[in-house]
């Protein structure tokens, strides 16, 4: 629609005490885009993922979603922090999936995609309900309603949490390496539903280590390394061209 | 492709049988079963035998001692007044009760919460209700209305704008009431701060994901996980509350199971019969109370020791609907028709 782009980072930090994470991260996600991350652990992918939601505070730099800068309100030429209940409403617009899937194991699958939508956006039980059962069929697990997070498989369980941070309608999707904490034999199934997520226009912004996905789905990967963007582009390029010597190196590893 | 492949499995088997067969021949028979003497534990039934002896013996004499007064103990044991009081001491226990679990989860979430004001209110409480005796305090809460005879709202050192007569603490079960629950509430809200740290942080951290508020995530997240870990240890503060009401004598209020009791042994001079009726109805309500705790505990430990549901279930049945090419169908049409 319109051409600004969905997620915008200029010269973002990030210091946990002495040690800088992020040293100046820069990148532009356009609306409908597939950003792969990757990198080595500790590179400050994660990190900046939870900033972009502002789970962590961002300590230097800009970095807005939607046009809207993150965490903070600009008045003339100061930042003034956001109220609690502010940040909260800026991240209505944007899901995040967890590594660890981190669904509620006291509530069903259902009550899981539902809480947030009836507690948050003030949905009906009805509609809510509604709702989820279409998400939960659309991930595959429409059947599956009614169980509990225990019940299910782990990559069901990331189903149910993608299917869960959906219900909120969000512009944006963030994945912290979504399948890392998966059996092998159950990657491909939280991978197809990211596919056919990507496809259907979500703006999605993905840290992995699962190369095959990068390839085929992201727009643009980008490679971290010790808080900064070493190379990004088009994602077959930097896989079979890379030109940084310490994408090299870490391709090297994990090809 | 798979068919060819089973069979060779088919094939395969009776061979290695045969194979293992021509090895042992008893390999075919059933496993015998092992017939062995079992270990013995001669003084576990020595000591076992001299402890009944003891007892018994215990129990006799004590029968016939006349210091114990049991046709004493028979008479008030279903006294009027006795089980009055007992009403009492149940009543004293479940309010107290429910107003220290009140303020103690209050005083749990304000010590973890995020604003250092309430935060340094819940440390300053619980230093104080924690670190004196629960006697003591009981005894301040008795004399307090002689310390305020009045409320007052206005400005310090002013004529008060309004005065009203403190009439709160002049009412002694209410008195024993706050009392016995300000003191609990500083150990309720131990044992809920216990119980919200031991739910994982990744929780709270979805909720918030999930642009919840703090508010929402602790009550409908963080609160009901918390549960399973702050039963137990509650069941007990109740057992330990019921007996605590016996304190209740320093305010001095005397209608409780063991301030009658001794009141009536004040008259008849029958101390230990009446000790051992108010003990016979303590030990009835902390028995219906275990009962309890058993039946609350199995209740809250819902969603998890899901271990066993697991074997019943079948998971590995669920596996096959995660065919890698099933879910991404539906996605693919549903989400195209979205876009």
């Amino acid at each position: 629609m319109t051409d600004a782009p969905m997620v915008l980072a200029e010269r973002v930090s990030k210091n946990f005490g002495s040690n800088k994470v992020l040293r100046g991260i820069s990148l532009e996600v356009d609306p409908g885009e597939v950003l792969c991350i990757v990198g080595p652990s500790g590179s400050g992918k994660s990190t900046f993922l939870r900033c972009i939601n502002h789970l962590e505070r961002v300590d230097g730099g800009r970095l807005s979603v939607d046009g809207q800068l993150v965490g903070y309100r600009q008045k003339g030429d100061k930042l003034y922090e956001l109220k609690l209940k502010e940040a909260a409403f800026q991240r209505q617009e944007i899901g995040m999936v967890f590594q660890r899937f981190n669904l509620f194991p006291h509530l069903t699958a259902l009550e899981n995609v539902t809480l947030a939508p009836v507690r948050v956006k003030g949905l009906s039980k009805a509609k809510a309900t509604a709702r989820a059962t279409e998400l939960l069929e659309r991930v595959g697990l429409g059947d599956k309603g009614g169980a509990y997070p225990a019940h299910l498989s782990g990559g069901q369980q990331q189903r149910v949490a993608i299917a869960r941070a959906l219900a909120m309608d969000p512009k944006l999707m963030l994945f912290d390496e979504p399948t890392s904490a998966l059996d092998p034999e159950l990657v491909g199934e939280v991978l197809d539903v990211m596919k056919g997520l990507a496809k259907s226009g979500m703006t999605m912004i993905v840290v992995t280590h699962e190369m095959g996905f990068a390839r085929e789905v992201a727009d643009t990967l980008v490679f971290m390394d010790e808080g900064v963007v070493v190379e990004a582009g088009p994602p077959r390029q930097i896989l079979s061209d890379p030109q940084h010597e310490r994408t090299k190196a870490f391709l090297s590893k994990v090809l | 492709m798979s068919e060819p492949k089973s069979d060779r499995m088919i094939e395969a088997e009776p061979g290695a049988t045969a194979r293992a067969g021509r090895k042992r021949d008893a390999d075919n028979a059933p496993p015998e079963a092992i017939v062995a003497i079992p270990l013995r534990h001669p003084w576990r039934n020595v000591v076992a035998v001299l402890l009944v002896l003891g007892l018994a013996v215990f129990i006799l004499d004590a029968a016939q001692r006349s210091d114990y007064g049991w046709t004493d103990v028979g008479k008030y044991i279903f006294d009027r007044r006795i089980s009055q009081a007992a009403w009492v001491t149940l009543w004293l226990t479940v309010y107290a009760m429910i107003g220290a679990i009140v303020i103690g989860l209050l005083l749990a979430i304000m010590r973890l919460s995020p604003n250092p004001v309430l935060k340094s209110i819940a440390w300053l409480y619980i230093w104080i209700f924690r670190g004196t005796p629960v006697y003591v305090q009981l005894v301040f809460w008795g004399i307090v209305s002689l310390i305020y005879p009045v409320f007052t709202l206005g400005i310090p050192f002013t004529e008060p704008w309004v005065t009203i007569p403190n009439e709160v603490f002049t009412n002694l079960f209410i008195t024993a009431v706050i009392g016995l629950a300000l003191n609990e509430a500083a150990y309720m809200s131990e044992i809920v701060r216990a119980g919200l740290l031991s739910v994982d942080e990744g929780q709270a951290e979805a909720s918030t994901a999930l642009a919840m508020s703090w508010g929402q995530t602790m009550r409908f997240v963080v609160v009901p996980q918390a549960m399973k870990i702050i039963i137990p240890p509650t069941g007990n503060e109740v057992i330990s509350m019921l007996k605590t009401t016996s304190l209740v004598a320093a305010i001095p209020l005397s209608i409780d199971l063991y301030g009658v009791s001794r009141g009536i042994s004040a008259v008849t001079f029958t101390p230990v019969p009446l000790l051992l009726v108010a003990s016979l109805w303590y030990l009835l309500f902390t028995s219906i109370l275990m009962v309890g705790q058993h039946f609350i505990e199995k209740r809250f430990s819902r969603g998890t020791g899901r271990v066993k549901a697991d074997k019943d279930s079948p998971t590995p049945e669920t596996a096959p609907t995660a065919v890698p090419g099933e879910p991404g169908a539906p996605l693919g049409t549903d989400a195209g028709g979205k876009g």
